[in-house]
């Protein structure tokens, strides 16, 4: 094992990219989570950080653990796999959630279902749930 | 029941089991025992066989998808920072697909919405149209021009 | 120099994922809605995963790379059944 200051200047410099990359837009992505205006549009900020936001932690971890020679460094490609499958799927649900409360509720933002939404007698409209 | 039903699941989950543990000859024994009893439980659940006509345009398609992320990736990280251009809004609209294989259709699924920019909401089966949510839309026909020429005329290709 | 270089970059970077943890908590607290609650948490748990990546190049030590492997099979579990009582929990059935 190699301790930090043995690392080759320009792996240093390759893994702080990776590193500075990957977590800026997981910072941009949440912030944009905050700031956009409707959920719809939320939707799309985080993908920033499982797209990219991943991808550049896990090549820095690669290129870190690969240079100090620790292991043979695919281990992180799993979790990143793991990331793009998964999040398309929750946030698919959750796109899917959203729309069929919005629909319940007669919210007349959003497009209405290809299949007449059947109305529920005595539904309350709930706003904050 | 065939002795192995799914060889390319199989050969992954063997994988996958030595990257997580180390490979030794003990290793390999265990993960490919635990591989093939997850393959017949898969089995078990009777899924759609997919069925993969020309394999090697795989490729192409994953190259054009990171480009395209990449891309996207910029895009949103402007519109977050300094705020949408005037004429550009984010809305809903609809694309009429030509795709009907099912894994072709996840697969159109999961590179749209893992795609910063564009969200998948829901695909109607009966009339095969695709609800999506775009962030930056200036043009439907620009988005549409994208899903159909970039994207499912190269799916169609890899399974029908 | 390569030390320094790493040392800081590790630094950087797991102050801006905090600051993300952050920001998912704020909007999981604000809402307005459940839904955006369900993906203040997602948005939460992809974050901590992230942070505990951070840590393993820091320490050099694979544990991290485990813990978050868990992180994000556990969180990915929670937030489809949470969409999926959203979904259900509410009207017609």
């Amino acid at each position: 094992m190699m301790s930090n200051a043995d690392v080759p200047l320009w792996a240093a410099i390759a893994v702080a990219f990776f590193l500075i990359l990957g977590s800026a837009l997981a910072l941009i992505g949440s912030y944009g989570f905050v700031r956009l205006q409707n959920f719809y549009e939320r939707l799309h900020a985080p993908t920033l950080g499982t797209s990219w936001g991943t991808g550049g932690i896990v090549i820095a971890s690669i290129i870190y653990f690969t240079v100090t020679g620790q292991r043979l460094a695919i281990h992180e490609l799993l979790v990143g796999l793991f990331i793009t499958l998964t999040t398309p799927i929750t946030l698919m649900l959750l796109a899917r959630a959203a729309l069929h409360r919005d629909r319940a509720e007669r919210n007349p933002d959003v497009p209405v279902a290809p299949i007449p939404f059947p109305l529920v007698e005595g539904e309350s409209e709930k706003n904050e749930g | 029941m065939t002795l192995l039903p799914y060889p390319l699941l199989w050969f992954a989950l063997t994988i996958m089991w030595l990257l997580l543990n180390s490979v030794t000859p003990g290793h390999v024994l265990l993960g490919a025992t635990v591989s093939l009893v997850a393959c017949w439980s898969m089995a078990a659940l009777r899924p759609a066989k997919p069925r993969l006509k020309r394999w090697y345009l795989l490729p192409r398609f994953f190259v054009t998808v990171l480009y395209d992320i990449v891309r996207s990736n910029i895009a949103v990280v402007r519109i977050i920072l300094s705020g949408r251009q005037k004429g550009h809004r984010s809305a809903f609209m609809h694309v009429k697909l030509d795709l009907k294989d099912p894994t072709a259709l996840s697969l159109l699924a999961v590179v749209l919405t893992a795609t910063p920019g564009s969200a998948w909401v829901e695909y109607e089966a009966r009339e095969s149209t695709l609800l999506l949510h775009v962030l930056d839309l200036i043009d439907e026909d620009e988005w549409r021009d994208l899903i159909k020429n970039r994207y499912e005329k190269l799916l169609v290709e890899i399974f029908e | 120099m390569s030390a320094a270089i790493l040392y800081w970059s590790v630094i950087a970077a797991q102050s801006m994922l905090a600051v993300a943890m952050a920001l998912a908590v704020y909007r999981m607290t604000r809402g307005p809605r459940a839904q955006d609650r369900v993906l203040g948490l997602d948005t939460l748990y992809v974050n901590a995963m992230l942070l505990l990546l951070t840590f393993g190049i820091e320490t050099g030590r694979t544990v991290y790379f485990e813990a978050a492997l868990i992180v994000s099979l556990l969180g990915f579990v929670a937030t489809v059944s949470l969409a999926k009582f959203l979904m259900r929990g509410e009207v017609i059935e």
